[in-house]
């Protein structure tokens, strides 16, 4: 499938600062892509600018191979559906709110009345039709959002971390049925989130911003397993990110991490790297001595290495339990809670990082 | 005086005058407003400053400024307004208009830029999103409406330089006041009074209700 959005060369400065800077970016018609960054990584504005909500921008913008003109931003935006964060509604019934849109372009009012009513029943709330909007819970809120962005059915839904104000069940509910819907629709759809998991559930291509500039992109669960960098890395849950240096043993390459030397994959030329492991990959063993290192530090077997820490905190997550080390070198690890079973601050606990685990990062300061 | 027609006939013209300065001042007042919230252009700030002012101009200066401009030999003395209750309107709404103008303008700016942008993105035109916004303004804009109205009905400066006090013609209830008081008849002026207040007591009650109406249903 073709293009349906085109970017190239793309730039926002405000107060002489340059916030955003995307070369060349591609929206194919049809597909769910996700924008994905940490706070202030600039994916709002990119959205904004796609939205024709941000006309101070340098750079080619085009929708169906149609150039954005900064004097037809209207039309422009009259060609797409946006659902925000923070849902502003107007101050009238939920009815009147999903059939604005349509008024806005001229359709009459019985005729927007009668698609709105359609597209509430879609997302579920077409019993709230005639309530005020302004008394919705945030997961109605949210669906009237999206009712409204699609009533008109755009090119392209923007969705701004349509979640993010949402509690835990309303949360997961909107996301299965938005789910449900853009594969129904089969809608071009860009998804904005500063959650890795959202965009991994709802997009098949994600691009990752930090800084204001694309740092990978690739096919989500690409980008999940294989992170370009030690910040991509961070973002997609990798919480232990450790400055190391590559050295080479007879037993092949390992990284050195605060004196603990741990078995990492091939490919890597000895010198300073930075190691990365998610905290659901550490293994915890029972109390006991752990086999002995060649060094006294660790041990290894063919498939990770082993060493002995030092238990900092132990608590709940979830399901989970979540035990931080603080020695030999700092470590989060999230583990069943049989692993955890009387473990305390203090107690001394034998570690298992795989290699396979390990992602290793050409060192970059700052990240 | 008497209290029947002559005083009907005076309510009568209290209410047109200061009604007739009120809408005008609201029309005039809303485009302002909405400029100085919504706009961006040279020399907004010192617009705004001057409508800030504005609100606290006091009467008998309008009073005097529009008497100049009306006065036979001045600059608008051709169009033979002066002791006229069309005199009284205009004088009246340079009083309301500065009021309305900051007030709707602070409305306006009360709604949030998330609003804004939401309805922008909605699709609307620059007259839409104005339209919206105005909504979202609304209890704002009447209570600007209801502060236009009580600051003319209750001037007495301005209405007695410009208008003259001409029984039967120009005479309104702040300005026969006046004069039951200079007579000595302050059993009248208490009456006179009472209806006044009993006035806008009723009009701007009117405007309270349905600004309070939509605050209390939500």
């Amino acid at each position: 499938m073709g293009a349906l959005l085109e970017i190239h060369g793309l730039e926002v400065v405000k107060g002489g600062r340059r916030i955003l800077a995307v070369d060349h970016l591609e929206v194919a018609e049809g597909e769910v892509l996700g924008l994905v960054g940490p706070n202030g990584a600039g994916k709002t504005t990119l959205l904004m600018v796609m939205a024709g909500l941000e006309p101070a921008f340098r750079g080619r913008i085009s929708v169906g191979g149609r150039p954005l003109d900064r004097r037809r931003l209207l039309a422009h935006r009259r060609t797409l559906g946006v659902v925000f964060q923070d849902t502003q509604v107007l101050d009238t019934t939920v009815l009147a709110n999903v059939a604005a849109p349509l008024r806005y372009r001229g359709v009459p009012k019985a005729e927007a009345r009668r698609r709105a009513q359609v597209w509430l029943e879609r997302v579920g709330i077409g019993h709230l039709a005639g309530e005020p909007a302004r008394v919705l819970s945030g997961g109605e809120r949210q669906r009237l959002a999206l009712a409204r962005a699609l009533v008109t059915e755009p090119q392209i839904l923007l969705l701004d971390e349509p979640f993010s104000s949402l509690d835990a069940p309303a949360r997961g509910r909107l996301m299965a049925d938005l789910r449900q819907l853009l594969e129904a629709l089969g809608i071009t759809a860009v998804l904005v989130s500063h959650d890795f998991t959202e965009v991994l559930l709802l997009a098949r291509r994600v691009v990752v911003l930090m800084g204001g500039e694309i740092r990978q992109v690739g096919e989500a669960g690409e980008v999940f397993r294989r992170p370009a960098d030690a910040g991509v890395a961070r973002l997609v849950g990798v919480e232990n990110i450790w400055p190391a240096e590559v050295v080479a043993g007879p037993g092949g390459l390992r990284a050195r991490v605060n004196g603990v030397e741990l078995k990492i994959p091939g490919g890597h030329p000895p010198g300073p790297v930075q190691v990365g492991l998610r905290p659901e990959a550490v293994l915890l063993a029972p109390d006991g001595p752990a086999p002995a290192g060649r060094d006294g530090s660790g041990a290894e077997d063919r498939s990770g290495s082993w060493f002995e820490g030092k238990v900092r905190t132990v608590v709940p997550s979830g399901p989970l339990v979540r035990v931080e080390l603080d020695e030999p070198l700092p470590l989060s690890a999230l583990v069943p809670p049989v692993s955890a079973v009387g473990l305390e601050p203090g107690d001394t606990v034998r570690v298992f990082i795989p290699s396979e685990s390990l992602h290793v990062f050409d060192y970059s300061p700052g990240t | 005086m008497r209290l029947d027609r002559e005083v009907l006939a005076v309510s009568g013209l209290t209410l047109r005058v200061s009604g007739l300065a009120t809408a005008l001042a609201l029309a005039a007042g809303l485009v302002t407003g909405a400029a100085l919230a919504l706009g961006r252009f040279p020399g907004r700030r010192f617009l705004q400053s001057l409508i800030n002012a504005g609100m606290g101009l006091p009467p008998v200066v309008v009073g005097l400024g529009v008497s100049l401009l009306l006065w036979r030999s001045g600059p608008l003395g051709w169009l033979h307004l002066m002791y006229t209750p069309a005199a009284m309107v205009v004088a009246q709404f340079i009083i309301a208009y500065p009021v309305m103008a900051g007030l709707s303008a602070a409305a306006l700016q009360q709604v949030g830029p998330s609003f804004r942008l939401q309805v922008e993105a909605m699709g609307a035109s620059r007259v839409q999103l104005l339209g919206a916004m105005l909504w979202e303004a609304r209890y704002g804009v009447l209570g600007a409406v209801i502060a236009s109205f009580g600051s003319v009905i209750s001037e007495v400066g301005a209405s007695m330089m410009v208008g003259g006090n001409v029984v039967g013609q120009t005479r309104v209830l702040t300005t026969a006041i006046v004069l039951e008081v200079n007579r000595g008849r302050f059993d009248t002026a208490i009456a006179l009074s009472l209806i006044l207040l009993g006035l806008t007591y009723g009009a701007t009650g009117v405007l309270t209700v349905l600004q309070q109406r939509g605050r209390g249903g939500a």
